[in-house]
């Protein structure tokens, strides 16, 4: 196992920053700033009353400490909260009048809009720094009546469904990076399933950090009507670049009556540099609620970027029949942080939840999961079963788990199980002795870890999720 | 840095406030026994409670438990002049008849008529904390409030602010105590001056480097009164020392009892506890076992049987700074009536402490509707060659088993409890010294009325 510290240092293969004309607002935060994003998003009365409401909570709350990561202090001040591509102005009609350098990006990305039309029949809403650029396939969801745009489109286009809907899942002073965002959100994606629908395709977003020092305030929101079905893919991937920057994203999802969210997220941010130089803050608030009875939303998340990682994709089973579920990859090497995991709200009557979460440490990674299973008193035979298990690779990083349980309904049933363990010697030995180089092993043990996982992943994203391993735990061993 | 609120801070003055005249009066008579360094340790511990105050529910580790209760409560310190007690009575209240070693304690303080010493050899001791202040000022010094450190809790703090008596127990190297030790705890409020008595027994034990010695301690009450008992008990175990402790709470229905045992363990050597809660109505025991030295293990089992209005909130924590350490535990509850059971157990792995094996498991069993279980296993770890798990469960009995049960001519609540006596057995049966097992297995069979048919445990002897 010599040989096997040296894997570390995988270089971060998508880092490359698109030199395009950014239309930014001077740094720091206050009330004017505020009420320049509002105009410059031409948003409604309500839009703009809500966010100052945000802000004036936010003004209010400190900073939580409670997470088991280090960062130097955030100076809220010293960032900027908006940025749009300046050529959105100019509002491309169709892809050839999207600005080239935005093109380029997304091929070296791998997401080729045009070829992604034809070939994969994947609906995509791509996000250039915080605006909308590009949507595809909007006919074929406008056929059978699924609304999916950019949220800035859905507050003038649809303003009552967000006001009916937005904040009731995440409130604007639901935590102090909520709040942040509800205050300065500058974009995102909304998405309408009327009643009965199956969403004919999978609905994606790419996400993408470009502009230099700007903070990226996503805020999603889904609604998936009574009987319908959604799948929803989030993926991401930023450029190089040296200063920390923060990203606090806000998700709600809102199930009704017999309907499902699947919920996909691969997420690989800058991480920073080998010597934990860099990378993003990933603050991110993402919550569902399921409101009718037997309706269902599944969180699944492969985490491998970002230098730290501090999120919770909850789910609250309010409807009887209820299904919460919640998979997770997260993996940490060099100085990444990840402190990620679960709350399950068990309010009705035989509600079921699964969690899985699956935690890989390499270098001086620090992965933390933390956890929250909650039985209210009327949660009639609430079962759930969560498993996390933890891999570490290295001796200086670190696998630490805190699940909380609380149940108040004697005829619920909650199991947890954790194990932490490293790679074996013998497992290696194996697998060399079968020819197959250390680091292939490293890479084919860590996916069978995770297969459990990926295997809730849309097939695409599967195999993207554990190419992406790959390249993460390039350098970690060898 | 979370800043005070000065509402909290007058609250705070308020609470630890009441404690100035006692301990004042504390000093001047308690201050002229014993050398200087014991009346600085309990200046310093007495500055700092009055400092930090009782937890609150703010701070992660109280999360689940307020200790309201016992803030509000106008105590007062327990006197030496103890209430009346038959020997009869204290005779009923232990839990084992056998001629063992036995120190009894009533209201914290040490009672030499009803205890007895058999076992004597060189530097032996089996004595009380009070006497030893005196005689063994040098040799108590050196462990006393060494290991339990009183700035990070309000109640270690306000136990080493009133130093006053205990066990003190020292088993000097390659010696076996054959016979077991037992400590009786009586508490009462009874036929005291007035009200409601706060007792601070504090303990200390040490076995010696390659020794072995069982020791039994329990809490008892001869009547249904309030009281607040708020123990600190220190071990140390030196280099390929063995010890085997069992702690079996039977406090008063409407008792207050808050525990902290500190267990500093040495090279090779071992620890085996079973701490057992069944009284009080508010119980909170801290057990942190530090795995000091390389091969050093701890076997932790508990078993907390809870009804009515209680809360019991057990917390563990086993620190793993070295290699080769081995820890186990096993915690199991059954919870009926409006009672809410805590269990948070943490296992930290430090850096250096590789090949470590640890293995955490609660389980909670629900009888009743209103009955709430919190819990909490946390693993930490730093080290990347460890074998570590931990599970929990809480639920109710297995229909399944009910089913064959019930399928095989049992009735429904014959069945109940089968299973819950075996649900409980688990841990009763890890008990070494038969009998304390079979004592254990006739109070479960008691609860929850059923005849065991393995009368074999019956039959044991110590």
């Amino acid at each position: 196992m010599n040989e096997a510290k040296a894997l570390i240092g995988g270089e971060y293969k998508y880092g490359f920053v698109t030199d395009v004309d950014s239309d930014t607002i001077p740094r720091g935060l206050n009330e004017d700033v505020i009420r320049l994003i509002s105009k410059k998003k031409k948003e409604p009365k309500f839009m703009l009353d809500w966010r100052l409401k945000a802000y004036h909570r936010w003004l209010k709350m400190s900073e939580p400490e409670w997470q088991n990561v280090v960062h130097p202090p955030i100076d809220y001040q010293d960032m900027i909260y908006y940025s749009a591509p300046k050529s959105i102005t100019d509002a491309p009609k169709n892809l050839d009048e999207v600005d080239q350098e935005i093109l380029k990006t997304y091929e070296k990305l791998g997401i080729p809009l045009v070829e992604q039309k034809r070939l994969a029949g994947v609906a995509v809403d791509a996000i250039f720094d915080s605006v909308s650029v590009a949507t595809t396939f909007k006919d074929t969801l406008k056929k059978v009546g699924v609304i999916f745009c950019s949220f800035s489109e859905a507050v003038r286009n649809h303003p009552d469904l967000i006001i009916k809907y937005l904040g009731t899942v995440v409130p604007y002073g639901d935590n102090f990076f909520a709040a942040l965002n509800s205050a300065v959100f500058s974009d995102g994606s909304f998405c309408y399933i009327p009643r009965g629908v199956r969403c004919p395709l999978e609905l994606s977003t790419y996400f993408r950090i470009n502009s230099a020092e700007t903070g990226q305030f996503e805020r999603t929101l889904i609604i998936a009507e009574e009987g319908s079905y959604v799948s929803y893919l989030e993926g991401c991937t930023a450029p190089i670049r040296d200063k920390n920057q923060l990203h606090a994203a806000v998700v709600e999802l809102i199930a009704m009556k017999d309907s499902e969210i699947k919920y996909s997220t691969v997420q690989n941010w800058y991480a920073g540099d080998s010597h934990g130089k860099g990378g993003i803050y990933n603050f991110v608030t993402k919550r569902g609620k399921c409101i009718g009875d037997r309706s269902k939303i599944s969180w699944t998340q492969v985490e491998t970027g970002s230098a730290i990682t501090w999120k919770y994709p909850s789910v609250i089973l309010q409807g009887d029949d209820t299904i919460g579920e919640f998979y997770s990859v997260a993996l940490t090497n060099h100085y990444q942080q990840a402190d990620t995991g679960t709350k399950m709200i068990h309010m009705g009557k035989n509600a079921r939840s699964t969690i899985i979460s699956k935690g890989i440490s390499a270098g001086h990674g620090r992965n933390t999961y933390r956890g929250l299973v909650k039985v209210q008193p009327n949660a009639q035979g609430a079962k759930n079963y969560t498993q996390c298990d933890s891999l570490l690779i290295g001796d200086r990083s670190s696998a630490n788990t805190f699940p909380y349980i609380e149940v108040k309904n004697k005829t619920a049933s909650v199991e947890h199980e954790a194990s932490t363990s490293k790679i074996s010697e013998d497992q290696l030995f194996y697998c060399q002795q079968r020819g197959i180089s250390e680091e292939n092993a490293v890479s084919m043990i860590v996916n069978g870890f995770c297969k459990e996982v990926f295997k809730n992943l849309p097939m695409e994203f599967a195999v993207e999720a554990a190419k992406l391993l790959g390249v993460s735990l390039e350098g970690s061993v060898g | 840095m979370v800043t005070m609120n000065p509402e909290i801070l007058d609250k705070k003055t308020k609470e630890t406030g009441k404690y100035v005249p006692l301990f004042e009066a504390f000093e001047k008579t308690e201050g002229k026994r014993g050398a200087a360094w014991i009346r600085k340790l309990r200046q310093n511990a007495f500055a700092h409670f009055c400092h930090s105050g009782f937890p609150t529910q703010r701070e992660e580790d109280w999360r689940y438990t307020s200790v309201g209760p016992i803030e509000r409560t106008p105590f007062h310190l327990a006197s030496e002049t103890l209430p009346h007690i038959t020997v009869q009575a204290v005779e009923r209240l232990r839990p084992c008849t056998l001629n063992w070693n036995r120190l009894v304690f009533v209201n914290g303080f040490f009672c030499r008529e009803f205890s007895h010493v058999s076992d004597a050899f060189e530097d032996l001791n089996i004595g009380s904390v009070r006497e030893a202040i005196v005689s063994k000022s040098n040799q108590l010094a050196s462990y006393l409030a060494q290991y339990v450190r009183y700035d990070q809790n309000g109640f270690t703090a306000l136990n080493t602010a009133f130093i006053q008596d205990g066990a003190f127990v020292y088993v000097p190297e390659g010696k076996v105590l054959e016979r077991p030790l037992e400590l009786v705890f009586i508490s009462t409020s009874r036929e005291t001056v007035s009200g409601t008595v706060l007792a601070q027994p504090r303990n200390l034990i040490v076995v010696g480097p390659s020794s072995r010695a069982t020791i039994v301690e329990s809490y008892v009450s001869i009547d249904q009164e309030t009281y607040c008992n708020n123990v600190v008990t220190e071990i140390i175990l030196e280099e390929s020392a063995s010890l085997e402790y069992l702690r079996l709470q039977k406090e008063s229905g409407r008792a207050y009892h808050v525990s902290t045992t500190k267990v500093n363990q040495a090279k090779d050597s071992v620890f085996s506890s079973t701490c057992v809660d069944l009284g009080g109505i508010l119980v909170r025991n801290d057990l942190h076992v530090d795995l000091q030295e390389e091969g050093a293990k701890c076997f932790l089992n508990g078993l907390y049987l809870t009804s009515n209005e209680q809360h019991v909130d057990n917390h563990t924590l086993i620190n793993h700074p070295r290699p080769k350490g081995t820890s186990q535990q096993l915690y199991k509850g059954i919870l009926d009536g409006r009672s809410t059971a805590v269990f948070s157990g943490k296992i930290f792995v430090h850096q250096d402490a590789q090949k470590t094996d640890a293995h955490q498991t609660n389980k909670n069993l629900l009888l009743s509707e209103e009955a709430t279980a919190d819990t909490k296993p946390q693993l930490e770890i730093y080290a990347d060659d460890v074998k570590c798990t931990h599970g929990a469960a809480v639920g109710q009995l297995d229909k399944d088993s009910l089913f064959y049960l019930k399928s095989r001519g049992i009735g429904e609540n014959e069945a109940r409890n089968i299973l819950s006596y075996a649900f409980a057995n688990e841990v009763a049966q890890r008990i070494k010294i038969p009998s304390i097992r079979a004592q254990l297995n006739d109070l479960l069979t008691e609860r929850y009325g059923h005849r065991s048919a393995g009368e074999g445990v019956h039959h044991g002897s110590a």
